[in-house]
């Protein structure tokens, strides 16, 4: 399967990435190269085959649903690149 | 004989006997990093201060004849994947540059409350995401056995400081062979668990299905004790299992009389195996029928298709765990005009090429109208997979392999070919994909002297027959050896 640059553009759009045209001429060649060795796949009839939701199918229940203390305000705010009160600062969205 | 010869259990008992005090071992090894890790480079972090603090309260409780953890006392590293409270915790990453997280894993909380003084925190691939250490955003580390090759990944900071003795154990995790190959390139013991056997809690993500917190040490005995220590329900990671942990030390010596062992012949077959890994490992199962079990050839006939699952489900994974460095709550923040150029300024000069090459893969492989044909289709061979190991389990009790196709890589060797480099786990990952414990374990050494590393899978949570097995070839067949480091 060859990536479009257009393809590599879009999928960087949906993961927030920027990338440079050098980037994207290496990530279009690199990607396209692991998703053709990815084609083997398709070798396997899976149409009568469950996905696997869980590696392991025992893990996982039902809890209480108790209140328990949480990381405080500040502490939770302590690694915040800007913050006001105690809110998370970020660029203005709404004009 | 130097205290950094000890090994963890070694030193346990040197403890308890009064012959040696934990403040004594944490500069020993505090010492010995000082003079080796300019050369190795396993640490990205020390906290000697915290170190010897945890030591001297060590020495205290046991002075006063306080209760003792198990362990108390024997100074161990972290990966630096694991939050710290108070210490800067990177995963390998500029993106978290600067983080100090405002509590500790439970796996650290586990180690701390049990008297283990922690020495630092190691190096390892950005998000755990390489094989090699050289996708770290700081630097590569180096293999002790040969400075010019890489100590593996992507927990090959703490590879490294247990095969160097700079550290008696550590902690690593695994997603897909990430404690396993480290440990078998640096020639240590290196344990993954069940899923669901370790809490995951507090460990920075990078495939949710698939990660899984074990140990480092330089013998099986020693890593039997210290997942002792980390294994167990948490509350607070509802994919932990209930099951009791059961005391690994005291089944530890049984032997192998009567076992079943599966030889996998599709990983014996593959084709990039090297002939002096493969040599070594067929002696080990030589070894293991001297010792009365029985070797039972099997086959696990979706193994070729393990790599390619593996390279889509964690990707897929990791595109959504990381899509949290946004330079909002932690960690860098470009700014940007508007919100969007931040995240995409921040993710962009934050992520080294092959986060951003698995983040790529994975939006991909999750993004509308490819769902089905490769996430989709990667989960339904999962399924296949897991199936394999279930049929196997009719006939077996354990499975052995080489754990790593090769010995040691020389750095930069496989750096610019992802593909190259992923097929350094194909024998790792399918025990990930199918949520089963594994570990590797010394069993030989190349003519150039590099280790080679003998893996050994498990029923799921029989951790306690994968580790019986591996303590059986480890007393009849000796290969833990000091690195040439050019001092004592």
């Amino acid at each position: 399967m060859k990536l479009s640059r257009e393809q590599v553009r879009h999928v960087a759009t949906l993961a927030h990435l920027a990338l440079t045209e050098e980037e994207e001429a290496k990530v279009q060649e690199q990607l396209s190269a692991i998703l053709e060795a990815m084609e083997t796949l398709r070798e396997l009839d899976t149409a009568e085959v469950e996905p696997t939701s869980h590696a392991v199918s025992e893990v996982g229940g039902w809890r209480e649903d108790v209140v328990a203390p949480s990381l405080p305000p500040d502490k939770a705010l302590a690694n915040a690149p800007a913050k006001v009160g105690t809110s998370f600062a970020v660029p203005r969205i709404l004009e | 004989m130097e205290l950094t010869d000890l090994s963890l259990l070694e030193l346990s008992r040197k403890l308890a006997a009064g012959e040696a005090s934990s403040v004594e071992a944490v500069r020993a090894s505090l010492a010995r990093i000082g003079r080796l890790d300019g050369k190795v480079k396993a640490f990205l972090l020390l906290d000697e201060r915290g170190a010897v603090a945890a030591a001297q309260a060590s020495d205290a409780r046991r002075k006063a004849g306080a209760p003792l953890g198990p362990l108390d006392g024997v100074p161990v590293a972290l990966k630096d994947l694991f939050c710290t409270e108070g210490l800067a915790t990177t995963a390998g990453s500029r993106v978290l540059q600067g983080f100090v997280p405002p509590f500790d894993g439970t796996a650290v909380r586990l180690l701390k409350a049990s008297g283990l003084p922690i020495l630092g925190k190691t190096n390892m691939d950005e998000f755990a995401m390489g094989s090699s250490t050289e996708n770290s955003g700081f630097f590569p580390s180096r293999n002790p056995w040969d400075l010019t090759r890489s100590p593996g990944g992507s927990s090959g900071g703490s590879a490294a400081a247990v095969a160097a003795r700079m550290a008696f154990g550590a902690l690593g995790t695994d997603t897909g062979g990430s404690i396993r190959q480290p440990a078998a390139l640096t020639g240590t013991v290196g344990l993954k668990p069940t899923y669901g056997r370790v809490s995951r809690y507090g460990v920075v993500a990078f495939a949710s299905s698939l990660d899984q917190v074990g140990p480092f040490a330089r013998t099986v005995s020693d890593v039997a004790a210290l997942l002792g220590v980390v294994a167990g329900h948490d509350p607070c990671d509802a994919t932990s299992s209930t099951r009791p942990v059961p005391a690994y030390l005291e089944t530890l010596e049984q032997g192998v009389k009567g076992l079943r062992l599966g030889m996998p012949r599709e990983y014996f077959e593959l084709e990039g195996l090297d002939g002096e890994v493969r040599a070594a490992v067929e002696a080990a199962c030589r070894a293991f029928e001297k010792l009365g079990a029985s070797l039972v050839p099997i086959s696990l006939p979706h193994t070729k298709y393990a790599l390619a699952t593996y390279y889509l489900v964690a990707p897929a994974e990791a595109s959504s765990n990381l899509a949290r460095y946004d330079g909002v709550r932690y960690g860098l923040r470009v700014p940007g005009r508007g919100l969007r150029e931040m995240y995409a300024g921040t993710r962009d000069r934050g992520f080294g090429a092959e986060v951003k090459r698995r983040i790529l893969l994975g939006t991909y492989a999750l993004s509308a109208g490819y769902y089905d044909a490769y996430y989709l289709k990667a989960q339904k061979v999962r399924t296949l997979i897991k199936r394999d190991f279930e049929a196997a389990w009719g006939q077996v009790d354990a499975i052995v392999s080489p754990t790593a196709p090769t010995a040691a890589f020389r750095l930069g060797e496989k750096v610019d070919d992802p593909l190259a480099m992923y097929a350094n786990d194909v024998f790792t990952l399918p025990c990930n994909l199918a949520g089963l414990p594994g570990m590797s374990l010394p069993c030989g050494f190349t003519r150039s002297g590099l280790p080679i590393g003998l893996q050994i899978l498990g029923k799921h949570f029989d951790e306690a027959t994968m580790l019986r097995v591996g303590r059986a070839f480890e007393r009849a067949h000796d290969f833990v050896r000091a690195p040439p480091l050019g001092e004592a």
